[in-house]
């Protein structure tokens, strides 16, 4: 039946129109363009080539003897949706091509639409697992073209609520790492423990994520009035939660074999991919914005940078420990050194008066109704204001056009530029080791999208 | 075999097989609910709590649900194939079942019945070929389901099965020596009593390495984490079963569970003295049945305790742990104990001789 067939083929040819990923598409590699495989690789434009391999797969003879494989954006251990087209020859990763966007919201955009003040609850969606430090990012940023003087409780508070967030989102990257290697009660504990840093956030700002507390001109309320036991409690018990990972994972013979030589990068990599953060430091380069650019006063605090030798899933791993543990050292000092005062700047012009205020006086009312329908006007200019977030150097790139909105943002997202690192991570391990390197680099999609 | 061969005995065997097929199904079900508080007690959770008084009719809920739920079959599968496999790895283990010795032996009527399905002369081989048709289930299953990841853990399956059953046969042959049987009732009366007074005459008390080896791998055979390569759910989705749903996905997750349990049963049979124990006059028949169940408890609770701690490990890190540790450590001791049993066998051959 030869127009049955021909239907048959239409219908097919219909089916794979409709199913046609363009571009996104991993195609075998005598079908892809020489450039395009360097992009691959990690040669992005701009990236030192020296650096990179420019010996593209000479152990791997045959396109027919691999397979592309599609991995994500459902898949368990894509850390949401991530998604990754792997060249597998049996389960080595020949090629790895990742894609992304399937989270893009367009945030960058909308915080055009929004003023300063509503800025803060845009960015703080991006990088959920570490909301305090976007926000901070954007109240620095915010600040910085304001010109705005912080009261030293304020500055305290916030330190306080980054750290403790960092704490939180390296929890998360524990435990879902260890879930990705088949540690399932890693996951459980990382979880609880942050629960308990995920109260003292509702606490202080009554939601659990996506705060909206460190605004431009300080925070948006004073801690509660017994944070003292709470924050003490929370440093008291978490070294000892710590020593309980590392009993769990640190030592385990097994978690040192899938991790220890698995996904490694040199620091040259990490320089011509712009990988930040863990990654960099595991690496063995101790940059860390809180000592190389001091912000929020970072610089009276005592704490050290952790460092690793060699760049491997294992190290980036401990570095994140390391981190946990400094940070509990940072909010220890917090705690012992809160300031009185302020909880945010007394300018009339970005920080709304009081409650009570309004009904005693004009201005105030008027200073009110101003801030919260058009809100505070901010002179223009454009600004790049960078801090360590748990994931890297998180920045935004601000214009104003002395508006009271953002006339543009681009925010450098950690996340995102870590991911250039997944090729170079990658190729030559197994598919096993896949899962740990996507783990050990910590993507958030919110932050990678946006 | 026990008194003659005739219409009460035919009879009797049929109920034994209704009452372990029965008893087998219901075990599984405890095991699945088992598991799951084991694992939540471990991981500060409370587990299922809904069905059912302390959620003990959980796994039943799960099973009707299941079954009830429409088995999608993907245009790609290799269909005939697909359809047997998942009994292709439930079967066996159910027939591993038969040659179990729970129990000693109880009198109904004057007769004599063995607490167990039937008596082989070949009884570990049995198991072990049991064992091996169990591979084909879950490598054909990977392999007909026409899907990339399946097919990764069909292959895993297949290399990390057949591997691991090598090294399980030679952590057999000592227990076999020593014993001095093939047949799984023989090996429990082979360890009954003791040496000085005290110390139980367990084979795995001689041949502690074999049993070492014995048990990991058989975390490997049943694809336990920190084997569980076939499906690693963070790797490979859901590994061989990713393209399987409703009751065949049920009768996959069924067989692993049987499989837990028929080979701590076998473990305990061989290496820890099967239902020997402390018995009482009163019931005697209850306390060996006791006995192997509390051993069996026991080894399947390692089980579950390994599961909640280890990270998995990886494919070319397992084919090493067998091929380059167990096979060669194993191979040594094979010899060692081969020599010492012919030693010991030649000097009491001796002293009977002279």
């Amino acid at each position: 039946m030869p127009e049955q067939v021909e239907l048959e083929g239409i219908a097919a040819e219909a089916d794979r129109a409709r199913t046609d990923e363009g571009a996104q598409k991993m195609r075998g590699r005598d079908e892809t363009g020489s450039l395009e495989l360097a992009y691959e690789k990690g040669n992005a434009a701009g990236a030192r080539k020296a650096v990179m391999t420019n010996e593209p797969w000479s152990d791997v003879s045959d396109d027919d003897e691999t397979m592309i494989i599609n991995m994500g954006p459902q898949h368990p251990s894509t850390h949401g949706v991530l998604r990754l087209m792997l060249e597998l020859d049996a389960e080595t990763v020949v090629r790895v091509k990742p894609v992304i966007g399937y989270l893009h919201t367009g945030m960058e955009k909308t915080a055009e639409t929004l003023t300063f003040t509503q800025g803060a609850t845009n960015v703080t969606r991006m990088d959920y697992l570490a909301p305090m430090s976007n926000e901070l990012c954007w109240a620095l940023t915010v600040e910085k073209l304001l010109d705005l003087e912080i009261p030293p409780r304020a500055t305290a508070i916030r330190v306080l609520m980054a750290e403790l967030n960092r704490i939180s989102s390296h929890l998360v990257s524990l435990a879902t790492q260890g879930m990705d290697l088949g540690a399932i009660s890693m996951m459980i504990y990382g979880f609880r423990e942050r629960e308990e840093i995920l109260s003292f956030f509702e606490k202080c700002s009554g939601l659990r994520m996506n705060n909206d507390y460190i605004r431009p001109g300080g925070v948006a309320a004073d801690l509660p009035p017994d944070w003292e036991s709470d924050v003490a409690k929370i440093v008291e018990t978490f070294p000892a939660h710590i020593d309980e990972y590392e009993e769990l994972l640190t030592e385990n013979p097994i978690w040192r074999e899938r991790t220890i030589g698995v996904g490694s990068v040199t620091v040259e990599q990490c320089y011509a991919l712009g990988l930040t953060g863990p990654i960099l430091r595991a690496a063995g380069k101790a940059w860390d914005l809180r000592v190389d650019q001091p912000y929020c006063g970072y610089e009276t605090y005592d704490f050290d940078v952790i460092t690793g030798t060699n760049g491997d899933v294992f190290d980036r791993y401990k570095v994140r420990v390391g981190e946990m543990r400094e940070s509990i050292k940072i909010v220890k000092q917090v705690l012992d050194r809160m300031p009185e005062g302020d909880y945010r700047s007394q300018d009339k012009k970005v920080t709304p008066p009081p409650r009570i205020r309004i009904d005693e006086s004009m201005e105030a009312l008027i200073h009110h109704f101003k801030i919260f329908t058009e809100g505070y006007k901010v002179p223009a200019g454009e600004v790049y204001c960078a801090i360590e977030s748990p994931r890297g150097e998180i920045a935004n790139y601000l214009v104003s056009s002395g508006s009271s909105k953002p006339w543009r943002l681009h925010v450098r997202a950690p996340s995102f530029a870590n991911l250039q690192g997944l090729a170079p991570m990658m190729e030559g391990g197994l598919l096993a080791d896949a899962v740990a390197v996507i783990a050990s680099t910590d993507p958030v999609m919110g932050d990678v999208d946006r | 075999m026990t008194g003659p061969h005739d219409g009460w005995w035919v009879l009797g065997s049929a109920l034994k097989v209704v009452i372990l097929f029965a008893a087998t199904l219901i075990l599984v079900m405890a095991l699945v609910y088992i598991e799951r508080k084991v694992v939540a007690f471990m991981q500060v959770r409370i587990g299922p709590n809904q069905a059912g008084p302390k959620g003990i009719l959980q796994t039943l809920a799960d099973g009707i649900k299941l079954f009830f739920k429409e088995p999608v079959t993907p245009r790609a599968v290799d269909r005939p194939i697909y359809i047997l496999a998942p009994l292709l790895s439930l079967i066996p283990m159910f027939l591993v079942v038969a040659i179990i010795p729970f129990g000693n032996s109880i009198t109904i009527n004057g007769r004599e019945i063995f607490l167990q399905g039937t008596d082989l002369n070949i009884g570990i081989l049995f198991f072990l070929a049991m064992s091996s048709i169990g591979v084909y289930g879950i490598t054909l299953a990977g392999w007909a389901s026409g899907s990339k990841y399946p097919l990764i853990g069909g292959i895993r399956a297949s290399a990390q099965m057949i591997s691991y059953e090598t090294c399980m046969g030679l952590a057999l042959i000592p227990a076999v020596m020593t014993t001095g049987t093939l047949s799984m009732r023989g090996m429990v009366e082979a360890q009954s009593g003791t040496w000085l007074g005290f110390v139980p005459r367990w084979t795995g008390l001689v041949q502690v390495i074999p049993m070492l080896a014995f048990f990991i791998c058989a975390i490997a055979e049943t694809n336990r984490p920190p084997f569980d390569l076939v499906e690693a759910e963070t790797e490979l989705v859901g590994g061989f079963h990713t393209e399987y749903s409703g009751i065949r996905f049920a009768i996959f997750y069924l067989a692993e569970f049987a499989n837990m349990f028929t080979i701590s049963a076998i473990a305990v049979t061989v290496f820890l003295g099967g239902w020997n124990g402390p018995g009482f006059s009163f019931l005697p028949w209850l306390w060996p049945l006791l006995w192997f169940f509390a051993k069996t408890g026991v080894l399947v609770f390692i089980f579950m305790w390994i599961r909640a701690s280890l990270p998995r490990f990886r494919y070319d890190q397992l084919m090493s742990l067998g091929w380059k540790r167990l096979i060669p450590v194993l191979l040594v001791w094979l010899l060692l104990s081969s020599g010492i049993q012919a030693w010991i066998n030649e000097a009491s051959n001796h002293v009977a001789g002279g």
